[in-house]
This record gives structure tokens, C-alpha cells and sequence, in this order.
């Protein structure tokens, strides 16, 4: 993945915190990780990426600031249940929104929301990831891409 | 948007919500804000959607694209054989050209892509319903 690959995540990213609450966020520096390694809070969407590339794209991110982006949605359930589906619908709005540039066939699958850390998120080809961290009303959070 | 002639009818439309995210559905109503506009009832996926649309009959549908059971694009064209002049806005964070285009072809009649704003939603109703 290069330079403008990579900024079509953040640029959806950004687009995504602006429409979502008025307040944009402010993405840090992206690094490379290695295989072997995850980033990972307590809330995690993964969406599987497939067709012409392959890989997967997760938003991660505390339940202080899902609760609030919740909260910017106008949304007065703030349960787990509604953690788990707004991590997973933030990761499937940047994925989907990423087709503009990448075309049809980078195609995504329904988000799977794992709660805690999970050990290792499966990508193939061992394929090392980008993190963008993004930082939201005083809230960390980040958006991971391992894409072939 | 493709458009579909819509006259008296339009002083009570009933519409129905389909999308796999809970959130987004309840985003959808409460920013729902059309004279005339009644939600009726909101689905989870394509199934779900075409059991409660052959219950309900709506006139109006937001239907969401990626979905477990069955995706938007096929529920679609299941809900305008049931229904040919039923007006279908997809919601949609698939932001390629393709995507919608083939959404229109199967009898979709507008596009709005995720994330959207309440005026976006509402204008973007809005203008179906007037078949803009």
C-alpha cells in the first residue's frame, strides 16, 4: 500500500468524525507495525477486505469515546450492545467509503466486533499493517489497514 | 435520481427502515422529519425486509447495502417486484460509482452516501419524494 492508498483511510477518517459530529479529528502520524503485532482497545470493528486486494481494515477504540460519538448521533443508549455495533459501523462506513478510490472490487464484508483485546487479527500473507491513530475530543483511538 | 410519479398518495407515505446497524436505524428515524412521513417499521437485513414489507407495505424504503442473509442490491429488486412503485433511497457507506449505479438499475430511485448529516437525509427523501 502506498502514500495516497494510505491517505484515502485518513481522509475517510477525517470526513467520517466531521459529518458524525461537526468536530473533526485530528489523525497522528501513521506507523508501521509488525506481524506480530496488534493495537487494540477495548472495542474493536474488523472488517474483512476481499476481491482484488486482500486484508482487513479495524477501528479500535475505549468505550469514553464511543460513548460520546454515540452521544454526537443524538443516541441516548449508550449500552455495550451499542458500543459493539458503533465500532463496527465506523469501521464499515471508512471501508466502504475507501471503494470511491480503490473501485467495486475492493470489497468488504459485514463487521465483526470483537470486545477486549484480541490476541492477533488475521491478515494474510503476514503482511504488516499501518496504524493511524486518531485523536477525538481528548479520546484515542485508531484506524488499522493491512491491505495487500 | 430516477423518479416515479407521486400524487395524492404522498400526504401519508409509509416508510420502512432497513439497515444492519441498530444505530443507524434509529438515526434514521429520529431524524426523519417530512410531513406525512410515518415510520412503520425497520428491518435488520434483506430477509427480515422483505417479510415485513409484504406485511406492511410501505411506500418508502432507506435500504442500507451490506448485510447479512440478503444484501441491499438483491432485496431491492425483491421489494420493486413486490411493489414497482415503491420509492427505495439506499443509505450506503459503498461510495463507488458502480455501487449505485447498479442500485438504480434493480429499481432503487436515489442514493445517499454514509456518513450523512439529518438535512442530508432529509433532502435526499425530500427529493424523492417530489421525484426529483
Amino acid at each position: 500500500m502506498d502514500e495516497a492508498q494510505l491517505q484515502v483511510f485518513i481522509d475517510g477518517t477525517i470526513h467520517y468524525f466531521t459529518q458524525a459530529s461537526d468536530e473533526p479529528a485530528d489523525v497522528g502520524t501513521p506507523y508501521l507495525i509488525g506481524e506480530e503485532q496488534t493495537v487494540a482497545d477495548e472495542y474493536t470493528g474488523i472488517i474483512g477486505i476481499s476481491g482484488k486486494r486482500r486484508g482487513t481494515v479495524y477501528f479500535t477504540a475505549g468505550p469514553g469515546l464511543l460513548k460520546v460519538l454515540l452521544m454526537s448521533l443524538g443516541e441516548t443508549d449508550l449500552s455495550h450492545e451499542f458500543l459493539c455495533d458503533l465500532v463496527g459501523e465506523v469501521a464499515n462506513t471508512i471501508s466502504g467509503n475507501a471503494r470511491r478510490s480503490f473501485g467495486s472490487d475492493f470489497m468488504i464484508s459485514v463487521p465483526l466486533v470483537v470486545k477486549g483485546q484480541p490476541e492477533r487479527i488475521h491478515s494474510p500473507n503476514n503482511l504488516r499493517s499501518f496504524v493511524v491513530p486518531i485523536n477525538w475530543r481528548s479520546h484515542q483511538a485508531a484506524l488499522v489497514i493491512t491491505i495487500e | 435520481m430516477l423518479s416515479r410519479n407521486r400524487t395524492e398518495a404522498d400526504a401519508g407515505m409509509k416508510m420502512m427502515i432497513v439497515d444492519d446497524s441498530n444505530i443507524i436505524r434509529r438515526k434514521i428515524e429520529r431524524s426523519t422529519e417530512l410531513d406525512g412521513v410515518r415510520i412503520i417499521g425497520k428491518a435488520s437485513n434483506g430477509v427480515e425486509a422483505v417479510h415485513l414489507f409484504e406485511k406492511t407495505h410501505p411506500d418508502l424504503v432507506t435500504m442500507d447495502i451490506t448485510m447479512p442473509e440478503m444484501d441491499g442490491i438483491e432485496c431491492v429488486e425483491r421489494l420493486v417486484d413486490l411493489k414497482p412503485d415503491v420509492l427505495i433511497l439506499v443509505v450506503s457507506a459503498l461510495s463507488d460509482k458502480s455501487t449505485a449505479i447498479e442500485a438504480l438499475k434493480k429499481g432503487a430511485n436515489g442514493f445517499l452516501c454514509k456518513p450523512f448529516t439529518d438535512k442530508q437525509l432529509n433532502q435526499a427523501l425530500a427529493e424523492l419524494i417530489r421525484g426529483e
